[in-house]
């Protein structure tokens, strides 16, 4: 009841956006251009079957294989990191430098890299959500509380039970922020990915309707996608909820 | 002859950072069963005592006997409870309480068996799945003290560990400490700012004054056991309590 009663306002002001454009859209009257919020379901409906049995599929593929490997390459760097100065030292700087260069800008590069296959648009998507998992891991693991180090020391704890047993708890919540703003840009990247060289994907298919100048259509699978950020964002939040049960509300 | 639980010989020690030594040829002899105070201003290097016990430092000079033994990695050799109660906030207060048999290897499944033995005298009962967040400052205080017990030494080191509770509140948590050191015979040294709560306490109170201290002065209690609060009240005790406050204040500078 609680939760309807939150998103009241939010979904309320969409609404009545939605009813702005719809009307606007009519008296603007060139679909090709803008379409209205109608028109898009229209195509939307129209387009079900190539979009969510060919386009989609694709599209998953490389956010889930993107962020399976940002997962794996930005906890493994936070983790050593955290164990070796020498590691922090050295990668940190360049972690925090890598995002000034516009990685967009590159993607053509992986293009010519990886050809037109899932690479180089997992390469894409790779490199835009592992920063703040990164980050947001590392300086996870560094906010454990010193006091309850040193306890465990007296208590003969290893650095492994340290580990285990401080580090990883008191990271988790940063671990799941960083992974909620890696969910949602993990679409965007793909997206990207698929615009520059793809064969199949909701971002490479609403790029080809644009030269068709079908606005609708163009809308339709980015309504996917969205969906697809709010998807995999609340199931994050969800897992989250499990894990951080001790967190109060 | 009383047994020595914890012997200094000769300790000197000084921080890494700085060339003024904190202790400077210390001898001290803490007996079984003993309840030892300390008290001194803040940044008297109570807490530095503490930390060459339990081996998060070590001596420079000289060593530090653990029941009659030298033993140079002391860590996980006594039982430390700090001054905040530092309970791991995921942890519930079961899973909190076996982090010493956690450590010590111990399967989870026969650690909090033992442990459920021990939560009825620690007024825990029903409370064993709780979470740190939902229980009062004194329950708290009181996890942290079963964890504590159950690092299995016989040698505790309380961290001020009353401090941040109310004061209707401590007193019950004195009396139930004291109740839990006579039935459990283990030696213990308790950091305190609290004169009334050393003096209530302790066998014997060690005063720090002045960095570096190349003596500890000792002060026995003259008071037996078991000791209500009244006890306190004695005009011998009261004397004693204005001597020990007077030589406390004169090495506060303001």
């Amino acid at each position: 009841m609680n939760s309807i009663k939150s998103y009241l306002a939010s979904s309320l002001l969409v609404f009545v956006l939605l009813i702005i454009w719809e009307i606007g859209a009519g008296i603007y009257n060139k679909s090709f251009i803008l379409p209205s919020p109608t028109d898009i379901l229209q195509k939307l409906w129209e387009l079900k079957t190539i979009l969510l049995f060919e386009h989609l599929p694709a599209t998953l593929l490389i956010i889930v294989v993107g962020l399976l490997i940002s997962i794996i390459v930005g906890i493994g760097l936070a983790v050593w990191m955290n164990m070796s100065k020498i590691a922090e030292k050295t990668f940190y700087p360049l972690i925090i430098a890598s995002q000034t260069i516009p990685t967009i800008a590159l993607a053509p590069i992986f293009v010519v890299w990886f050809g037109y296959s899932i690479w180089s648009k997992v390469f894409v998507t790779f490199l835009i959500t592992f920063f703040p998992l990164t980050v947001s891991t590392f300086d996870g693991l560094r906010s454990s509380n010193k006091n309850i180090k040193e306890l465990l020391l007296t208590m003969g704890a290893s650095k492994k039970d340290i580990f285990f047993k401080l580090d990883v708890p008191s990271a988790l919540p940063a671990i799941f922020s960083g992974l909620k703003v890696a969910v949602t840009v993990s679409v965007i990247g793909a997206a990207i990915g698929e615009w520059l060289g793809a064969e199949a994907g909701l971002g490479y298919f609403s790029r080809r309707m644009m030269t068709q100048m079908d606005g609708a259509a163009i809308f339709a699978p980015i309504v996917l996608l969205s969906i697809v950020g709010i998807l995999l964002f609340s199931l994050v939040s969800w897992l989250e909820k499990i894990c951080l049960k001790w967190r109060k509300e | 002859m009383n047994k020595i639980a914890l012997e200094f010989k000769d300790v000197t020690f000084h921080y890494k950072n700085s060339e003024i030594p904190i202790l400077d040829g210390i001898d001290l002899q803490i007996d079984e069963g003993e309840f030892i105070s300390i008290i001194g201003p803040s940044g008297s290097g109570k807490s530095t005592i503490f930390r060459l016990i339990t081996g998060l430092e070590d001596p420079f000079k000289g060593s530090i006997l653990l029941n009659g033994e030298p033993v140079t990695n002391r860590l996980g050799a006594v039982g430390y409870m700090p001054q905040q109660d530092l309970l791991m906030p995921w942890r519930t207060v079961l899973d909190n309480a076996i982090l010493p048999l956690e450590i010590k290897g111990i399967k989870k499944e026969i650690a909090q068996a033992q442990v459920k033995e021990l939560l009825d005298d620690f007024g825990l009962k029903g409370q064993e799945n709780v979470l740190p967040s939902n229980l009062s400052g004194g329950m708290r205080q009181r996890v942290s003290f079963l964890r504590t017990i159950l690092s299995g030494s016989n040698i505790l080191l309380l961290d001020e560990p009353f401090s941040a509770l109310d004061a209707i509140t401590r007193l019950t948590m004195q009396e139930w400490l004291i109740e839990q050191w006579m039935k459990r015979k283990k030696t213990i040294l308790f950091i305190t700012h609290d004169v009334d709560e050393a003096l209530f306490l302790s066998d014997r109170i060690f005063v720090l004054q002045q960095k570096p201290h190349t003596f500890i002065q000792e002060v026995k209690i003259p008071l037996g056991r078991p000791r209500t609060l009244r006890d306190v009240s004695k005009s011998e005790i009261v004397t004693l309590k204005e001597t020990l406050i007077d030589q406390l204040r004169s090495k506060v500078s303001i």
